[in-house]
């Protein structure tokens, strides 16, 4: 099927996606030779996992900002939700599922599956929305989404599942045991994120989003995103295909974020607040908007970036910003771009 | 009493995001631009503040005039360095300078005046007004704040509908292009906006920081947002809109303290203003633009 598809795409496309992939594989074999044979610092590898997880969120939103061209202020929402029921779900099939990879797997699933219903919920009032006001409302449901979780209590004992809001009035009986403890998030959480793990749900994410942009409802989401309404009236139905890719990029996040939770062994809500929504925007729009594999560098330079500058340490994270702003100003001013054209010798060659 | 009493701390907690929100307002309004470091124009004028009153000892009024001078300044530089250039470019990556620009000042302001909190003096000392027996008290700094708001607005809305460079800004908001042929200075008039925003966002930071005296680095970020949300709630773009929006979150937010719970305040604020964005989805007074084709 993927095949066909393919073959079918034009050539330019079709290469694109396969030197996506192949780039991909291509990092994950070097990684996983170099962590083996030890060249990788413990702390780089420390941080495959994450990386790992914040493509998976770049690749994500890159579907809601660069393909549906919505801009989304509160994605590390659905991460959160990813997280929090993933690690849940992880905690109770413990003793059901001893072997940890498959409970990895179910427990991303069910991660995944609980953040696209918190994107089809927050979906219906969002998506009636457009432009700025659309970003502000992904903006205070990313803040809803904190302050709940931050406010949650869920234990399990022999009567079943309990839970609570606000404070702790589970009233587990003897034996049971509090799995998110509000602010204190979940604590004492097994490290069964690998990252081969990582690799196989960035490929995952990458098979699904490519398959989906490549498909008729992906062409109607350049269709919206390029002119709304001359989409809407050749009959494209606007509101079911936004939903279809903003479910399906909560469903990714929360997946991602299922995969980041594992990776340490405490995790709390105030983690994924409005600055790591930012950072994965961050990362969409410095790889380029709709880019996939833009997307991926982007968040394996930026993760690792501000790790790197430890030995500048006060002034990494000013760095980062200036950074940021520069790398903003040589890619979107035109005389910024002339001059930097004028500098690169291949180009100047040209010119001649 | 209870009530009136939560629902003054309400309009005056109100009234610094109104002024908050009126810089985020007249510079989307004009720039059409999220400007996201607007909030942390607000912390550099606290401390600016801080620094003039407690340290070289000046009055605070005067130490409130500095950081409107400083915080103006910062305004226009922040506009001309990152965001002039960006005139043409894509609404997404002006955003990003824009956070890269909020980083940015508060990545400074923790290498300048490092992550420990300081306590702000009040510019207005720590009195009350008690009114019925005791009953009510209204502290001098909830007075002040509610007055500046209102002083402000005045002022603003005569700036706005009465001189020339209102008329501009006006125009500007209007069609820049069709401004620019009618000669209007549309490069001069979005940096008198942005020094206007700032400069007003200072005298927010020195009567937040008087009413909830921790100044951090991080001060500005969420007050930032709450106000970006009042401007949002009231419209953004419009001036009574922002006033009207601030005064209604703020008032909203110290109800949901009180009420339901301190912990889901700002769930319940984001909440109804989802609610109100699902009503009238140009907020309470934004204007609702037909698109054409």
């Amino acid at each position: 099927m993927t095949m066909r598809r393919l073959i079918n795409l034009k050539r330019v496309e079709a290469r694109r996606i396969y030197l996506t992939y192949a780039i991909v594989i291509a990092a994950y074999i070097i990684c996983q030779v170099m962590s083996s044979t030890k060249i990788l610092s413990s702390s780089m590898r420390g941080m495959l996992v994450p990386i790992c997880a914040y493509m998976v969120m770049a690749v994500s939103l890159n579907l809601v900002v660069g393909i549906l061209g919505e801009l989304s202020l509160g994605h590390a929402g659905f991460m959160s939700v990813g997280a929090f029921s993933g690690v849940a779900a992880a905690v109770l099939m413990q003793n059901v599922i001893p072997f940890a990879p498959v409970r990895l797997a179910i427990a991303m699933i069910i991660a995944a599956v609980f953040a696209a219903a918190a994107g089809f919920i927050i979906g219906i009032p969002v998506l009636r929305l457009k432009g700025d006001y659309l970003a502000i409302v992904t903006l205070a449901f990313g803040e809803i989404i904190k302050s709940i979780l931050n406010n949650f209590y869920l234990g399990v004992d022999s009567q079943g599942l309990q839970f609570s809001m606000l404070s702790d009035t589970t009233r587990l009986l003897p034996g049971g045991k509090l799995i998110i403890r509000g602010p204190m998030g979940i604590s004492g959480i097994q490290k069964i994120a690998t990252f081969p793990a990582g690799f196989i749900l960035l490929m995952i994410a990458l098979i699904i989003v490519f398959n989906l942009v490549n498909s008729r409802s992906g062409r109607a989401f350049m269709a919206i995103r390029d002119d709304r309404i001359a989409a809407e009236s050749i009959g494209l139905d606007i509101t079911k295909y936004k939903m279809m890719a903003f479910v399906m990029s909560a469903a990714l996040a929360g997946a991602a974020g299922a995969l980041f939770a594992m990776n340490y062994s405490t995790i709390v809500a105030n983690k994924f607040d409005f600055n790591t929504s930012i950072l994965i925007l961050v990362f969409v729009v410095l790889g380029g908007q709709g880019n996939m594999l833009g997307g991926i560098i982007a968040a394996a330079v930026l993760t690792i970036l501000p790790e790197k500058l430890r030995s500048f340490s006060e002034y990494r994270m000013l760095l980062y910003a200036v950074v940021l702003i520069v790398m903003m100003l040589a890619t979107n001013n035109a005389e910024i771009k002339e001059f930097l054209s004028r500098l690169n010798p291949f180009k100047h060659k040209e010119a001649d | 009493m209870t009530f009136l009493n939560f629902f003054i701390s309400g309009i005056s907690l109100g009234s610094i995001y109104a002024i908050i929100a009126l810089g985020y307002t007249m510079v989307y309004g004009i720039a059409k631009m999220l400007n996201f470091a607007h909030g942390d124009v607000i912390m550099v004028g606290a401390y600016v503040c801080f620094y003039a009153t407690s340290r070289y000892e000046l009055h605070p009024f005067l130490g409130v005039l500095i950081a409107m001078i400083v915080c103006t300044l910062l305004g226009i530089i922040v506009e001309r360095l990152a965001y002039k250039p960006l005139r043409q470019a894509p609404s997404l990556a002006v955003l990003i300078t824009a956070i890269g620009m909020s980083y940015f000042l508060q990545n400074t302001a923790l290498l300048l005046w490092s992550s420990n909190p300081k306590v702000f003096p009040s510019i207005i000392g720590r009195g009350a007004f008690r009114l019925f027996d005791g009953e009510l008290s209204i502290s001098h700094i909830t007075a002040l704040t509610i007055g500046a708001c209102l002083v402000i607005m005045a002022v603003l809305t005569l700036f706005i509908s009465k001189t020339k460079m209102g008329k501009a800004m006006r125009a500007c908001s209007e069609d820049k292009g069709a401004a620019q042929l009618m000669g209007i200075n549309v490069n001069a008039t979005i940096s008198m906006t942005f020094a206007i925003g700032s400069g007003l966002a200072a005298v927010a930071g020195a009567l937040l920081c008087s009413a909830y005296p921790t100044l951090m680095p991080t001060t500005g970020a969420l007050p930032g947002i709450k106000a970006f949300t009042a401007a949002v709630f009231g419209g953004i773009g419009s001036i009574p809109g922002a006033f009207l929006g601030g005064l209604m979150l703020g008032v909203i937010e110290i109800f949901a303290k009180a009420y339901i719970s301190s912990q889901l305040s700002d769930a319940v604020v984001f909440g109804v203003l989802i609610v109100v964005l699902l009503v009238k989805p140009a907020g309470l007074l934004g204007k609702m633009t037909q698109e054409k084709v």
